[in-house]
C-alpha cells in the first residue's frame, strides 16, 4: 500500500470519526438529566443569578426543547459546511474560541512531548546499553513511581518544590514562556516514564542482535555504532507508541489545564459539559477525535520514512 | 555518547534555572471567577471589581449608600419619580463623555435582559439636563441600591452591539482595559481622565483560576498579589507565612437549607423547628468552615436593621427535636429512622459543588439528621437543579450560599425570597403579617422595628433554616499596601492600594 492508499484511508476514518462523535455528543448531551435552559442559564449568570426569568430568557433565545431529529440533521448539515454554531454560554463562535483555545493547548502539549522525548529516550538509551546495570535498575524504579503517581499530585508537588520552595517558577498563569515550564513537565514526566521503558526495551533488544555485535567486531565505537545503526531502530517503536500517548496527553491536558489555569481546549470542554453547552462540546471533542487521526496518519507517514521494511 | 546525553539533561536543568519568576510592577489578582465574555449582565462584577466600570450609585463598607455616577439623588413626594444627578466631566475610556442619554441607554440595555433591575416596577427612564429621571408605577424605597448592582454598570454606547448584547467593555472606572482574553485574563492600565483620583498603582492584571489549591499556591509563592476567595485549609498554612497577610471578614452570605414547606412531612413549622435543633451549627462552622461561630439566626450582624440582638438564638438540642417529632407522630422504626402511617421519614437535600465546602456540610448534616431518626439522601449537582426543583416542586430541602447583599439593600432579596416566592428563597410558604411588614419597608414606610418583627417571623417558622454566616478571605503579598475586603463583595479595592516602601 502506497502512502496516498494510507492517507486516503485516513480522510474517510476522518470523515467516519466526525459523524460518529457528532452523533455520539448530540445523544449524550440530549439524554444528561436536567433541564438544558437551566444549565446554561447557570454557566451564564452564576449560581447567585439562575432563576426562572433567567432560565426562560435563555430558552426562548436558544429555542431549545425542539425535537431531537431535526436538530441532530441541522447539526450535521452545518457540520459538513465546517460551521460549528455558536457558543450558548458566551455567545460567540465555536470556532474561534475552539480555535484560540486549541492553540494554547497544542503549544503545551507540543513543548510536553518535546521535552519527554529529550528526558525519557536519552535516559531509556542509556540503561538499555547497559541492561541490568545501576541505572537500569535505577530508571525501572524511577519512572514506575512517576507513572504511578496521577497527574494532579505531580503537578501540586512540582508547585510545591519548584515554585514555592524553591521560587524558581510560577506556580500558575498563562501568557509567559517561564509558564510553560511546570504544566509541561507535569505531562512530560509522565509521558517519559513509558518512553524510557520503550527506548529500553527497543535498545536492550537491539543490542543483543548480531548486526550490533558484528558492527562492534569491525570496529565501530559504541557511540558510532549507536549513531549508526541504534537510534533508528529505537525510534520506530518510540514514534509509534507516540501515537498512542496522544490519548495520554489529552487526558492530562484536560487535569493539567485545570490545575494551572491554563485556557486550553481540555478546560474549555469539562466547563462546557458543564454547562451543557451542546455546540462547544460537539466541537472540542471533534477537533480531539479528529486530532487523533491526523496524529496518527502524521505518525504512519514519519515510521514510513524511517523504517525501509513498512514502505516497501 | 554517554557525555552528550548527560550534557543534554544538565542544560534542560539550567535553562529551567535562568527562567526563574522575578518580581514586576503589575498587581496580579486571582480569583475564581471565570470571565465569560464583555457583557456587564454575565461577567459584570468582575469588572466593577477589577475598577473597569462603575454604577451611579456606591455602596460603603457598612452597606451605607454612597455617591457613585451619580452625586446625589432624591425622591418626588409620592414616590413614584427618582431623579439622579449625574457626575460632571466624567469620560468614559474611550474619549467620549458620558451624558445623560447615555446613562439612560445603558440602563434600559440593563433593565431588558435578566436581573433584578429588569423587576422593578419601572415605567420609564428618562434623560435630563445633566439628569436621570426614573418613573415607577409604585413606590419603590430601595432604587438607589439596585442600581449599585453590577448588572446597572454604565458603559459607553460604543459597548453594546444592535441586539444590546456586550461585545467591549467601554467604562468610566480608574482602569482600562488594554487586553481581555475570555476565559481566564484581563489586563488593565490606569486611565489618565479618570474623573476621580487617580491610582497608585498603574498596571493591573485579573487571572481567572478556578482551583483553589492552586490559587493559595499562586498567592504562597508570589506569583499572585491579591489572591481572592481561599479555603479553609489554605487560611491556617498561609496565615503562618511571613510575606503574605490573610484577609478575613464576615460578609452578608448565610448558608442555609432552604425547605419545601409544601411537602407532608415539612409543612408543620415544628418539623422545621426540629430539624433545626438536630444541626449542631457551632461544630460545622469550627470543624467544617473553621469560622469561630455558626448562625443563630438569618442575617449576620452585618445586615444592620435585619439583624437583632434580640431574638432568641437558634440552639442544638437533640432531646428536645426528638421530643418535638415523637409528638408530631414519628415513631423510630428499628433502624433508627422514624416512621409515621407506614411511611419513613426520608427527604432529599440537594445541593452544588461550585462552593466545595457545600458537599462537606451535607455529609455532615446526613450524620446529625440521623441522630433524630430523619433519613436524608444528599444529592450533588448543578446549582440551578435548587431553582428548578423550586419551579417544579420537586425539591425537598437544598443546602444553599445565599447573597443577602447583591443589592446593598437586603430588601430586595427578602422581598424576592420570601415575599414572591423567589426562586432561592421560602419554598411554599406565605406569611401574610411578613409580606405586610416588608412590602412597607419596600415603600420607605418602615423603621429597623419593622424590620425585626420580619426577622423574628422568619426565626420562628423558619422557611428556611440558617446555618453559619459567611468569612470572605483573601490572602494579600507585603508588597502591597491598602488593602480592604469589601463585605459587599462589589470592589477589590486596587485604586486604593499602594507598593510596600
Amino acid at each position: 500500500m502506497g502512502g496516498m492508499n494510507a492517507l486516503a484511508s485516513r480522510l474517510v476514518q476522518a470523515v467516519m470519526v466526525a459523524v460518529l462523535i457528532g452523533t455520539a455528543t448530540f445523544a449524550m448531551m440530549r439524554s444528561l438529566p436536567g433541564d438544558a435552559a437551566w444549565r446554561i442559564a447557570a454557566g451564564r449568570y452564576g449560581y447567585d443569578n439562575v432563576d426562572a426569568a433567567a432560565a426562560d430568557a435563555v430558552r426562548e433565545e436558544l429555542g431549545l426543547g425542539g425535537p431531537a431529529l431535526p436538530a441532530l440533521m441541522q447539526w450535521l448539515g452545518d457540520l459538513m459546511r465546517l460551521d460549528f454554531g455558536n457558543s450558548l454560554v458566551t455567545g460567540q463562535p465555536v470556532i474561534e474560541e475552539i480555535a484560540h483555545q486549541l492553540g494554547a493547548s497544542a503549544a503545551l502539549a507540543l513543548s510536553a512531548v518535546v521535552l519527554s522525548l529529550l528526558i525519557g529516550p536519552p535516559l531509556g538509551i542509556l540503561a538499555g546499553l547497559r541492561a541490568g546495570g545501576a541505572l537500569d535498575r535505577a530508571l525501572l524504579v524511577v519512572s514506575t513511581g512517576l507513572k504511578a503517581v496521577p497527574q494532579f499530585l505531580m503537578a501540586l508537588v512540582l508547585i510545591v518544590v519548584l515554585a514555592v520552595q524553591l521560587r524558581w517558577l510560577p506556580a500558575a498563569g498563562h501568557g509567559e514562556l517561564r509558564h510553560f515550564i511546570l504544566p509541561s513537565l507535569t505531562l512530560a514526566l509522565g509521558l517519559a516514564a513509558v518512553n524510557a521503558r520503550i527506548a529500553r526495551g527497543a535498545m536492550a533488544r537491539i543490542a543483543d542482535m548480531p548486526f550490533w555485535r558484528f558492527a562492534q567486531w569491525k570496529g565501530l565505537s559504541e557511540r558510532e555504532t549507536l549513531m549508526r545503526h541504534g537510534l533508528r531502530n529505537v525510534s520506530v517503536p518510540l514514534i509509534t507508541y507516540l501515537g498512542l500517548q496522544f490519548v495520554t496527553l489529552v487526558e492530562g491536558v484536560i487535569v493539567v489545564e485545570s490545575v494551572f489555569g491554563w485556557p486550553g481546549i481540555g478546560h474549555a470542554l469539562v466547563h462546557a459539559i458543564f454547562s451543557r453547552d451542546v455546540p462547544m462540546v460537539q466541537g472540542t471533542a471533534l477537533v480531539l477525535g479528529l486530532g487523533f487521526v491526523l496524529v496518527n496518519a502524521v505518525i504512519d507517514l514519519a515510521v514510513r520514512r524511517i523504517d525501509p521494511r513498512v514502505a516497501a | 555518547m554517554i557525555g552528550t546525553l548527560l550534557a543534554m539533561t544538565a542544560a534542560l536543568a539550567l535553562s529551567t534555572v535562568s527562567l526563574q519568576a522575578q518580581a514586576d510592577d503589575r498587581l496580579d489578582v486571582a480569583a475564581q471567577f471565570e470571565i465569560q465574555g464583555p457583557e456587564p449582565s454575565t461577567s459584570g462584577y468582575i469588572f466593577t471589581r477589577m475598577g473597569v466600570s462603575e454604577t451611579l450609585v456606591n455602596a460603603g463598607m457598612d452597606g451605607q449608600l454612597t455617591p457613585g455616577l451619580a452625586t446625589a439623588w432624591s425622591v418626588s413626594d409620592d414616590g413614584l419619580t427618582w431623579s439622579f444627578d449625574l457626575r460632571d466631566e466624567v469620560q468614559f475610556h474611550n474619549g467620549t463623555p458620558m451624558t445623560a442619554d447615555t446613562v439612560v441607554n445603558a440602563l434600559e440595555i440593563a433593565r431588558s435582559k435578566p436581573g433584578p433591575f429588569g423587576t422593578l416596577p419601572v415605567t420609564g427612564i428618562t434623560a435630563g439636563d445633566g439628569t436621570v429621571e426614573i418613573a415607577l408605577s409604585e413606590p419603590f424605597a430601595a432604587l438607589p441600591a439596585y442600581l449599585a448592582e453590577f448588572r446597572s454598570q454604565i458603559l459607553a454606547p460604543a459597548s453594546y452591539g444592535p441586539d444590546g448584547a456586550g461585545f467591549e467593555i467601554i467604562g468610566t472606572g480608574p482602569y482600562r482595559i488594554t487586553a481581555m482574553e475570555p476565559p481566564l485574563s484581563l489586563d488593565a492600565t490606569a486611565f489618565e481622565d479618570y474623573w476621580g483620583e487617580a491610582p497608585k498603582i498603574s498596571d493591573v492584571s485579573y487571572s481567572g483560576v478556578s482551583r483553589v489549591e492552586t490559587r493559595a499556591l499562586m498567592a504562597e509563592s508570589g506569583d499572585a498579589d491579591f489572591v481572592f476567595g481561599l479555603d479553609p485549609a489554605s487560611v491556617s498554612r498561609l496565615g503562618m507565612l511571613d510575606d503574605v497577610e490573610v484577609l478575613s471578614v464576615a460578609i452578608p452570605r448565610t448558608l442555609l437549607i432552604k425547605v419545601n414547606a409544601g411537602h407532608p412531612y415539612l409543612a408543620d413549622p415544628q418539623a422545621r423547628q426540629a430539624l433545626s435543633l438536630a444541626i449542631d451549627r457551632e461544630g460545622i462552622a469550627k470543624a467544617v468552615l473553621r469560622y469561630p461561630e455558626g448562625a443563630d439566626q438569618l442575617f449576620p450582624p452585618s445586615v444592620a436593621g435585619w439583624h437583632s440582638d434580640e431574638l432568641e438564638p437558634l440552639a442544638y438540642d437533640v432531646a428536645a427535636a426528638q421530643e418535638i417529632l415523637d409528638r408530631l407522630g414519628w415513631v423510630v422504626g428499628s433502624d433508627g429512622i422514624r416512621t409515621r402511617d407506614g411511611e419513613r421519614f426520608t427527604v432529599t437535600l440537594t445541593t452544588y459543588p461550585d462552593r466545595p465546602e457545600l458537599p462537606l456540610v451535607a455529609a455532615v448534616l446526613e450524620q446529625q439528621f440521623r441522630a433524630i431518626g430523619v433519613e436524608m439522601i444528599i444529592n450533588v449537582t448543578n446549582s440551578s437543579e435548587i431553582p428548578s426543583g423550586h419551579q417544579d416542586g420537586s425539591l425537598d430541602l437544598g443546602l444553599i450560599a445565599r447573597n443577602f447583599s447583591l443589592i446593598p439593600d437586603p430588601i430586595g432579596t427578602v422581598l424576592s425570597d420570601f415575599v414572591g416566592n423567589g426562586d432561592w428563597g421560602a419554598m411554599n410558604w406565605q406569611d401574610d403579617k411578613f409580606a405586610d411588614l416588608v412590602q412597607g419597608i419596600a415603600r420607605g414606610e418602615g423603621d429597623n422595628l419593622d424590620r425585626e418583627k420580619a426577622s423574628a417571623i422568619l426565626q420562628n417558622d423558619l422557611p428556611v433554616i440558617p446555618i453559619a454566616w459567611y468569612q470572605q478571605t483573601l490572602a494579600v503579598s507585603d508588597s502591597v499596601t491598602g488593602a480592604k475586603i469589601d463585605p459587599f463583595e462589589r470592589s477589590f479595592g486596587l485604586q486604593e492600594m499602594r507598593w510596600a516602601e
